[in-house]
């Protein structure tokens, strides 16, 4: 195994990492989220390179657990884990025997008697992570749960930031949508305040309450007040699907206000960095000229994130063998 | 057999004693003060403990029937012995609910059965608890109901409140609500504020409690029926109650311990022992339920006690349902959280959990008097104890104090005369 990790250039395990779980980046300090990124960016090289397989995870079974519907993550992780020689199995909530009443503890200790070491879980309900982690011996990976986290959404954002500008310190990076309903939101938040960015969270006034400063946020209503002064844009999916209430009029307003438009490409800086974690709504959220622009970087968004989840999966496993 | 209590600080709010003594009980009732001990007395040496009339909890709920997975009759009401209640109000969202004389008879004869404290019932205010039509609340009254309530809902109707009110004047029983605009709170989970930003949980605003208090005091005023806030929990209803208890609104109102100890941010650890409804609120919220038991704005402290079985309770956060036991943890709590730290004397806390509760339910208890009924709890002020579920009598253990470290607890309880319950 050493050879593999040799010949990209990975370097020994880190002793130094000391989770068995990565529930959020809230519980990360800014060198925890900088070694991940760095090991992230040694295996995109790698894959860069032509490097198919990594065999350093043969040892290791990793499942997907999607309680949410997902095509985007789910073949991130699971390519993630193949690419690194571990077996990955894919969960769906509708296949399953949850719809027979069994309940979300009993399905994951069901498939972690099975003999898996790694459990990706995306649940609709904030917390439901948390409660595997508890109950689990397995090493259990937050692929999003409800509005609160998503933390290898926000460490690929990150990375994506890193790469393009060099660092992340210094940056001010706006957060446009639905704020209230995201959990990219709230990893991106925490990710980029430990690194240093000062962060704006953007949007109509019922998804975005004056209640982010005090997590040490600016917050903002009007996207044409903060355009010429931020350096990366963040544009967050309206989660239709998460909204209880009526928070804004109709989409065509939303689109009025905080679409990402060609008139509004040009109040930016000249080296505006335009990203959108996906699946993005053409029209509402960005319209497709800027989706497809030369400031957009949603496709390497996509690469980072099978990097992201490998570097991850990678720093998981010596937990996930510990508690064999 | 006679039994004399010996040497303990007795203190019955109710007729402004407070003083060491020695109580003779005879044939079940309180029969003389500084009594000597008589051949054939039963003596319970009470030095250095705390005598009071029996506490009354009258918000419970015992889920039986139709609950009885979570508790029972028999052990909802053995809990409350082991936390020093000789009488229990228990609600009545029960499967049916306790919406007829048939269903509070059942109560009654089942508590009789069960033999541990006295259950007084809450009967429904409406058919079936749907908040549509008055339940027959004149047959529920002759059946012993003590006051009326949909507790687990909301009245929301204003109409329905209103005629609620004027329909219980003639009956002198107050008419208590869960005050929540529900609207306003639909899918939340727990308080709204910082916390449930940061955890990406659906929020219940502290305005849905303060909308409804303020609609329910004003509906109170303009009939002048009785309104009692059930477990308030917000600043802004707790000084509705305060402003109106001024200008002589017929209000009053209660607190449970959770409400003046926990905040919101207990739900970082995403642990359904902190779901319940309303929600646990923010310091200012707990500031303001401790400031208005000081200053007696708040009448009462109750459990709302609401037991759920293990699995119900380990689920997904918004699966799993609102509310926690409290009958085995509330008196330490007082102590721990009210007494020591010096918000509330023993008299005042006793006021809040015997003599206040009898007076709103209209019930001849709550006293030391001559004559009166002898329930009697004998508590060590001092004695510290850690919270162990494993211990409950309770058949669930959904507690959010698993593990705290409390002072003071009932060591003896008597009920009628009789020791019904003794801590080994």
């Amino acid at each position: 195994m050493s050879t593999a990790a040799e010949q990209i250039g990975l370097g020994a395990y880190p002793s130094e990492w000391r989770h068995r779980h990565l529930l959020g980046l809230e519980e990360l300090s800014a060198d925890e989220i900088t070694l991940i990124l760095d090991k992230a960016e040694v295996f995109k090289r790698a894959i860069l390179q032509g490097h198919r397989r990594i065999p350093l995870l043969n040892d290791i079974t990793c499942v997907t657990l999607f309680f949410e519907n997902s095509t985007r993550t789910r073949i991130s992780f699971s390519l993630a884990a193949r690419r690194l020689g571990a077996d990955s199995i894919d969960f769906s909530a509708s296949t399953s025997s949850l719809s027979k009443g069994e309940t979300v503890i009993d399905t994951a200790k069901n498939i972690e008697a099975m003999g898996t070491d790694v459990v990706i879980v995306r649940h609709r309900t904030p917390g439901t992570p948390h409660l595997l982690a508890q109950n689990l011996r397995a090493s259990v990976v937050n692929a999003g749960d409800g509005p609160h986290e998503h933390p290898t959404q926000g460490l690929l954002d990150i990375m994506t930031i890193r790469e393009r500008r060099g660092h992340v310190e210094g940056l001010t990076v706006a957060l446009v949508g639905d704020i209230a309903h995201s959990r990219t939101a709230r990893s991106n938040i925490w990710g980029l305040k430990k690194l240093g960015a000062h962060v704006i969270v953007c949007g109509p006034s019922t998804l975005v309450s004056p209640r982010w400063k005090e997590l040490g946020v600016e917050y903002s209503w009007s996207l044409d007040e903060i355009l010429p002064r931020v350096d990366v844009l963040n544009l967050l999916r309206i989660q239709f699907e998460r909204q209880y209430g009526r928070p804004f009029p109709s989409v065509r307003e939303y689109a009025h206000l905080y679409a990402m438009n060609a008139e509004r490409l040009a109040k930016t800086k000249d080296d505006i960095l335009i990203l959108a974690p996906g699946p993005i709504n053409r029209g509402v959220e960005l319209t497709p000229d800027v989706a497809d622009g030369s400031h957009s970087a949603i496709l390497e968004q996509v690469t980072n994130g099978v990097a992201v989840r490998m570097a991850v999966l990678w720093l998981l496993s010596g937990a996930a063998r510990d508690k064999r | 057999m006679p039994l004399l209590i010996q040497n303990g600080r007795v203190i019955d709010p109710s007729q402004s004693v407070d003083r060491v003594t020695s109580l003779r009980i005879v044939e079940g009732r309180i029969a003389a003060y500084d009594a000597a001990p008589q051949d054939g007395d039963e003596v319970l040496d009470a030095t250095g403990r705390i005598v009071s009339p029996g506490l009354i909890d009258m918000h419970v709920h015992l889920r039986e029937p139709g609950g009885e997975e979570d508790e029972t009759i028999a052990s909802g009401t053995a809990a409350a012995l082991a936390g020093g209640f000789t009488s229990v109000a228990c609600v009545p969202n029960t499967d049916p609910p306790i919406d007829s004389q048939g269903a509070v008879e059942f109560v009654r004869d089942r508590s009789v059965r069960a033999d541990n404290c006295r259950v007084y019932v809450l009967a429904c205010v409406s058919k079936n608890r749907e908040g549509k039509e008055l339940a027959e609340i004149g047959q529920l009254v002759e059946a012993g109901a003590v006051g009326f309530t949909d507790d687990g809902s909301p009245i929301s109707d204003p109409e329905l409140m209103r005629r609620a009110f004027e329909y219980c004047l003639m009956f002198d029983k107050p008419v208590l609500n869960h005050s929540e605009i529900r609207e306003l709170t639909e899918h939340g989970v727990m308080h709204e504020g910082k916390t449930s930003l940061v955890l990406g949980l659906t929020g219940m605003p502290a305005a849905a409690e303060d909308v409804m208090a303020s609609r329910d005091i004003a509906l109170a005023e303009a009939t002048g029926g009785r309104f009692h806030l059930m477990h308030v929990s917000t600043a802004g209803s707790v000084d509705a109650v305060r402003r109106a208890k001024r200008r002589g609104v017929r209000v009053t109102t209660e607190v449970t311990p959770h409400h003046f100890t926990l905040t919101d941010e207990c739900l970082r650890t995403f642990d359904s022992n902190f779901k319940m409804n309303p929600p646990l609120r923010d310091r200012r919220d707990v500031e303001a339920c401790i400031e208005g038991l000081a200053d007696g704005t708040i009448d009462c402290i109750v459990t709302d006690h609401a037991p759920h079985a293990k699995e119900k309770k380990m689920q997904e956060l918004d699966r799993a349902p609102f509310g926690v036991v409290g009958l085995e943890t509330a008196l330490g709590l007082v102590v721990t959280r009210l007494i020591e730290p010096g918000h509330l004397d023993w008299p005042a806390a006793i006021q809040k959990m015997s003599t206040h509760p009898a007076r709103i339910l209209g019930i001849e208890k709550g006293t030391l008097a001559i004559g009166a009924d002898a329930d009697v709890t004998i508590i060590d002020p001092q004695v510290h104890w850690t919270v162990n579920p494993a211990e409950f009598r309770s058949k669930s253990t959904n507690t959010p104090f698993a593990g705290w470290e409390l002072t003071g607890r009932a060591e003896v309880v008597v009920v009628g005369g009789r020791v019904k319950f003794r801590r080994a």
